[in-house]
């Protein structure tokens, strides 16, 4: 393979990759912290791509913006709303689906997370239809620039440095500050981090948010690079990110991070060698053989407590 | 706070003529008081009536067999177990329902059985931890500094991660961490457990230094010869309920404490 098409399919990984990796950092945060896979988180991907959606036709534009300045503040309010709506949703959706069942057997609020789902399907169908619909591509898809005469989109190296944007914040935030530190001592220990005046609720509560507010960005993301987004969207997108945190180790926000770029080259590998319709089978395939052989993931948790 | 740099290092074995406490202070307003207090854990009734009060300045302990509701009268008193029946007080206001995370403001800190250390963060994070609350700067590193000279194996170690220390080292850390709430009255929650003789020993003449430099304890142990050592009153628990209560001298020289707790 020579240079140019390993690069271009290189950063085509990597877009995909960041986009799964968005989605898949939710997953391992909430099941870090409460031990459940938020089957709905996929959801919330989809319903941020509908958010953009609505909000760029609402303010009026079909495609391309070609002024940098009106570009790069209709992305950051885009951004925005996407975020702080799906933040919301998914505090919303802990504090009435998921907070009552705290204490109820694990298969109660994995079957609600399921039942979750469907609602926000149900939701966006009702509202926008079964079919795909459009999302204006502010961004131009066609600009790009040569690197030894290969062409790399804007589009990608944008979505490809937000993303990295987003996980080094999010890692700062988490191993850095007051905050950070509660929602982990919450995940290692509900009842000693009460013990340091740890609001255990507050704590869920910012988790859900910060995580769907992650797959918020994913489907302001997701509108932009492929045009269109469908209800159906989160269904097959959330179960690749969820392969993804499993892959990295699930509860490991690093390994999220990798296991979504892992996945990225898997798919795009497979399209190149001519196995497009099978891309999904290897993704779970590598799914199954993970959770038989390293079912803590090419991360794992960084240090077994000692008794 | 300062003072805690001119204390001389823990000393290998407890010095007896430290562990006679003043008179019981039988005046006054309680730190805490409980009253029939009644705790269920489904339909088990874990607490059958506890009452008892803690004043300031006490180290006061706690007794009984495994099972006899010690842990679940820590719990109830730091709100992690909340009472069907009964009040708790501390400082003459009703807590009985807060949350556990409002009462370590409110002065309660709790080292937990079994440590519960957050084993992958650091030391120094675990003890930030214990400082969540707080917003009071300059106060907050003047505590780092005595629980660093408390513990200087925590000092050594604090970059390094909880869950790596020795058990020893764990327990130095959970109740550092449960200093760092600035806690009125602390709840040690079996200290000693699963100690070396020579921790032990270390251990109890920490909690005796702490309790000198004026923070109240209740204490439960297993190792009711050392908690008797170091404590002015007890109370002995009986499956949920107390069964006396006593100056630590007398319990130590009664002869049913001395058949059940001290061997003999």
């Amino acid at each position: 393979m020579d240079f140019g098409l390993l690069l271009q399919q290189t950063i085509n990984a990597l877009t995909i990759g960041a986009i799964y990796a968005l989605i898949a950092l939710g997953y391992t945060m909430v099941y870090g912290i409460i031990e459940l896979i938020n089957f709905a988180h996929g959801d919330v991907f989809m319903t941020g791509s509908f958010v953009t959606m609505w909000l760029l036709t609402t303010l009026g534009f079909q495609g391309t913006i070609k002024d940098p300045l009106t570009l790069a503040g209709v992305l950051a309010l885009a951004f925005l709303v996407a975020m702080t709506v799906m933040g919301a949703v998914g505090v919303i959706i802990e504090r009435f689906a998921y907070r009552p069942l705290r204490n109820a057997p694990r298969l109660a609020p994995l079957i609600t997370a399921i039942g979750v789902s469907f609602i926000l399907q149900n939701i966006v169908q009702s509202i926008w239809g079964p079919s795909p619909v459009s999302v204006p591509q502010i961004i131009d898809v066609q600009a790009s620039f040569r690197v030894g005469g290969t062409p790399i989109r804007f589009l990608s190296i944008f979505i490809i440095v937000l993303a990295i944007a987003l996980m080094v914040a999010l890692q700062l935030f988490v191993g850095r500050t007051r905050l950070g530190r509660a929602m982990r001592s919450t995940a290692i220990d509900r009842e000693a981090a009460q013990l340091m005046g740890v609001d255990i609720n507050t704590t869920i509560a910012l988790t859900f948010f910060i995580g769907s507010a992650l797959a918020g960005a994913a489907g302001v993301v997701q509108g932009l690079y492929l045009g269109n987004t469908v209800f159906t969207a989160g269904f097959q997108a959330g179960l690749k990110a969820f392969t993804a945190a499993v892959l990295g180790g699930i509860g490991n926000t690093t390994g999220a991070a990798l296991g979504g770029f892992v996945i990225g080259f898997i798919e795009v590998g497979s399209t190149y060698l001519g196995y497009t319709r099978w891309s999904e089978a290897v993704v779970f395939t590598i799914l199954i053989l993970v959770l038989v052989f390293r079912p803590t993931g090419l991360l794992g948790q960084q240090l077994a407590e000692r008794a | 706070m300062s003072e805690a740099a001119a204390l001389p290092a823990p000393e290998p074995a407890l010095d007896p003529a430290l562990t006679v406490g003043p008179a019981p202070a039988t005046a006054g307003r309680p730190l805490l008081r409980l009253s029939d207090v009644h705790v269920y854990y489904g339909h088990i009734h874990a607490l059958q009536g506890i009452s008892l009060e803690v004043h300031p300045g006490e180290i006061v302990t706690l007794l009984g067999a495994n099972g006899a509701g010690k842990t679940t009268t820590l719990k109830a008193i730091s709100g992690l177990h909340h009472p069907r029946q009964g009040s708790i007080e501390l400082d003459g206001q009703e807590i009985t329902r807060v949350p556990a995370h409002a009462l370590v403001r409110r002065g309660i800190g709790h080292a937990p059985e079994g440590r519960r250390i957050f084993g992958r963060m650091t030391v120094l994070e675990n003890l930030q931890m214990g400082a969540y609350t707080r917003s009071d700067r300059a106060a907050v590193d003047a505590d780092y500094e005595r629980v660093f000279t408390l513990f200087p194996r925590l000092q050594e170690r604090r970059s390094q991660l909880a869950g790596s220390l020795s058990g020893g080292e764990q327990q130095m850390l959970a109740i550092g961490r449960a200093l760092m709430t600035q806690p009125k009255l602390l709840l040690l929650d079996e200290p000693s457990m699963g100690l070396a003789p020579i921790l032990v020993e270390q251990i109890f003449q920490i909690i005796h230094d702490i309790n000198r430099q004026g923070t109240t304890i209740l204490l439960v142990e297993q190792n009711a010869l050392m908690a008797l050592g170091v404590a002015r009153r007890g109370y002995i628990l009986q499956t949920g309920q107390i069964v006396l209560a006593d100056e630590s001298a007398a319990l130590a020289q009664n002869d049913e404490v001395r058949k059940a707790y001290l061997g003999g």
